[in-house]
């Protein structure tokens, strides 16, 4: 820890942490990891702290690796879904924030379908705010689990050639994954339809192809979840097209090339089921790395920041 | 006889002199200091400065108010031809009396407001009722459009000619476009029978889609759905051929894109006779401003890149966009304070308006401040009401203004019943001080002494800090 970077205060973007914060986030993980592979998972960082999941969207992955997460820091965790709370009664996103301040928690974690909604949050309280996804803006803690597993299995981002295959437009992983992979040293490539691909998604440091022809290049390819409503509004014409098109199966993919995918599958949309079962596909290593990363990214934010960990 | 077309809550005009200011009105060539005499509301004299301690000059008597005004400036007062002061309905937002009370403070003897209120102004009822309410609140001359369709709804058109002859200006669907071009050729059509403005809100809903903001680098930075300029320019394109073809009157609001400015240009010079207008948000600011994602930012149409702002710029200084128009667009705090794609679309703006140009364009040199005052003002006469001119026999419409004076916006509040400035928090030179509209001051600046005094008290009496 001599070279400790300075934490931000919330975790709402990649771009809150540069390369040496995402490599504290990493090497913290690293233990916390080994945790995870003790038989009592737990460790007394955050004893008596408070942590509120509030989730407005349906998150299996995500909301139970936060809930882990925070019990393995020993946290007292309170988690709030928009049905059958106030949100359903109509109440605004800031009357009920302000109103679980009140209970003085140390960190708020957000899942939200609008872009900005953590930050928004960040506005109303004290506590330290994770973001857990906002709209179709960012997810970072996926793309600090997802540049994680890659640092296991590579030791090093630099220089990795990594293509983000699918709809990217509607991705937040993939705005997450493109900052992160790139601050990391990687070379992204996206490569989707041209109606999934935002006009200019070069600006923030990729290129963009509409066809897999290169795809060989690749040392890792990240797939997409292809929703099913894209297709009633015409992004693609039919599941079936895309999935000749842009499938990842065995006929595309190399033997020394790595698949990666955030979550839920579509088998045999995006992916053929014999890569999702592969030795190739990350995606269980992805989501055991969720756990180790959500604990590092409290912990830095809520404890092992220099600068607060001086006032605590 | 045609009907009157402004209407406000009629105030004896004032009895006062404005002494050693620098007159600036580009349609009369004035550009120099005088004195302005005004008595009943009119301007009786303009006259060489006179020393303040020494006779001579215009006379100062006992009974006038001496405004002392030496190094500032007084313009003919602005004209905004698109206003939002959503009444009847929302006047959570705004009202006659506190829109129009920013519209003083902002310098401006006139606006025209935008019929897009609950209900719709679509019918001579509604009309009316808001025209005897401006007699009683309004304290300056606001015009109103009607609808061009029935609630909005592009269905139907509204009894344009009953509305013309009640004192509606004109005609739109601001807020929304006409989507159908025939619906829209049959309200140019009936323009020939009833006259006035058919001005024009251009976007192609299945361009535009569920955009919130510009599409582009920014847009695809947050993954928040675009809005692309030719949703605008390709119904620029199209309203202009109508235009041309049924030789109507029309007028394009709040132009955004580089594509709109050249469609307005082709269109003029194919000879169709139609306007355009440009907001100061649009004018000064791009779509960088929405990484902030903060929702003072989400405006219809979008604020966008810089090529397209530098092309607004350009158009507005060559004259091919006649005028300014705020589009001010109040909206409540809890309705703005949502994540940005929740939060509704517009930005106030009449109170910003002219420091925003005059610190943006004019001292960076990109306008001369001739070209600022006459597209302020040239509103009036796209929408064929009278121009507010600075010369002997003319009605008092003016503002006095002091460019040297840097602010920051909102640090005193807002007169305006919203707060949703885009300029929030921004330091801007050039305060209005005083404003005169149809005879009467209806804005007077407290004076700088109360701040004076708020500097010099504040720090020594009470120190920094806890």
């Amino acid at each position: 820890m001599s070279t400790a970077s300075r934490m931000p205060r919330h975790l709402i973007s990649i771009d809150d942490l540069d390369r040496s914060g995402i490599e504290q986030v990493l090497d913290r993980a690293e233990s916390f990891a080994e945790v995870s592979g003790r038989e009592i998972k737990k460790v007394p960082a955050l004893r008596g702290r408070t942590i509120i999941n509030l989730f407005y969207e349906a998150s299996t992955r995500t909301s139970s690796s936060f809930e882990l997460a925070a019990k393995r820091l020993s946290a007292d965790v309170v988690n709030v879904r928009s049905a059958g709370s106030s949100v359903d009664k109509g109440e605004s996103l800031k009357d009920t924030v302000q109103t679980l301040s009140a209970y003085d928690p140390a960190a708020i974690v957000i899942r939200s379908p609008h872009a900005g909604a953590a930050q928004l949050v960040a506005g109303w309280t004290d506590a330290a705010v994770v973001n857990a996804g906002d709209g179709k803006h960012e997810h970072p803690t996926q793309a600090l689990l997802d540049v994680f597993t890659l640092r296991r299995r590579f030791g090093s981002l630099d220089r990795l050639k990594i293509w983000i295959v699918g709809d990217v437009t509607h991705s937040r992983v993939a705005r997450s994954d493109i900052l992160a992979f790139t601050r990391m040293g990687a070379d992204v490539t996206v490569c989707g339809p041209p109606t999934l691909l935002p006009r200019q998604i070069e600006a923030l440091g990729c290129a963009a192809r509409p066809t897999l022809d290169r795809v060989d290049e690749a040392d890792v390819i990240y797939v997409l979840r292809m929703q099913h409503e894209r297709m009633h509004q015409s992004f693609v014409p039919s599941l079936r097209e895309y999935a000749g098109r842009y499938q990842i199966n065995d006929r595309r993919l190399r033997p020394d090339q790595l698949v990666m995918h955030p979550g839920p599958v579509n088998r045999g949309v995006e992916l053929s089921a014999a890569v999702i079962d592969s030795e190739q596909a990350l995606i269980g290593e992805q989501v055991k790395a969720g756990v180790a990363v959500r604990m590092a990214v409290l912990y830095e934010l809520l404890v092992g920041s220099p600068v607060l960990a001086a006032v605590a | 006889m045609s009907p009157r077309r402004l209407f406000h809550a009629v105030r004896p005009g004032d009895d006062l002199l404005i002494r050693g200011a620098h007159v600036l009105d580009p349609r009369t060539d004035l550009d120099e200091p005088l004195d302005i005499l005004i008595r009943n509301g009119r301007i009786v004299e303009l006259s060489p400065p006179a020393p303040p301690a020494q006779p001579g000059g215009l006379p100062a008597s006992d009974q006038i108010d001496i405004v002392d005004a030496g190094g500032k400036h007084v313009f003919p007062g602005f004209v905004d031809p698109h206003v939002h002061l959503r009444t009847p309905g929302q006047e959570y937002k705004e009202d006659l009396d506190t829109g129009t009370a920013a519209a003083a403070a902002g310098g401006y003897c006139a606006v025209v407001a935008m019929p897009n209120t609950a209900p719709t102004v679509d019918t001579a009822a509604v009309l009316g009722s808001l025209i005897e309410r401006a007699q009683r609140e309004a304290r300056v001359p606001v015009g109103f459009l009607a609808s061009i369709t029935r609630g909005l709804g592009g269905q139907e058109l509204t009894e344009m000619a009953e509305l013309r002859d009640l004192g509606a200006i004109g005609f739109t669907d601001d807020g929304k476009p006409v989507v159908s071009a025939g619906m829209l050729r049959k309200a140019l059509q009936y323009q020939r029978l009833c006259g006035g403005i058919v001005a024009l809100h251009e976007e192609d809903p299945a361009l535009s889609a569920d955009g919130v903001m510009h599409e582009g680098a920014v847009s695809a930075r947050l993954g928040l759905a675009g809005i692309p300029s030719v949703s605008e320019s390709t119904m620029i394109a199209r309203d202009s051929a109508l235009a041309l073809y049924e030789d109507a009157r029309v007028h394009f609001q709040h132009l955004s894109a580089i594509e709109s400015v050249q469609a307005l240009a082709s269109a003029k010079e194919a000879g169709a006779r139609v306007s355009g207008e440009a907001s100061p948000h649009h004018l000064t600011l791009t779509d960088d401003m929405v990484r902030t994602l903060d929702s003072r930012f989400k405006m219809n149409p979008p604020l966008r890149s810089e090529a397209d702002r530098q092309a607004l710029v350009e158009g507005l200084r060559s004259g091919v966009i006649e005028c300014v128009a705020t589009d001010h667009a109040p909206h409540a705090v809890h309705e703005k304070e949502v994540p940005f794609e929740q939060a509704p679309m517009g930005t106030t703006g009449l109170e910003t308006a002219f420091a925003a140009l005059y610190t943006e364009l004019v001292l960076p040199g990109e306008l001369e401040l001739a070209t600022v005052i006459e597209r302020m003002t040239a509103g009036a006469g796209l929408y064929d009401l009278p121009t507010p001119t600075i010369a002997v026999g003319e009605e008092a419409n003016l503002c006095l203004v002091d460019l040297d004076t840097t602010w920051e916006v909102g640090e005193d509040g807002y007169v305006s019943r919203s707060s949703n400035s885009c300029f929030h928090g921004r330091t801007l030179h050039g305060r209005v001080m005083l404003t005169l509209a149809a005879g009467a001051v209806v804005y007077r600046r407290p004076m700088l002494i109360r701040e004076e005094h708020a500097r010099s008290g504040a720090g020594a009496a009470h120190g920094e800090g806890r």
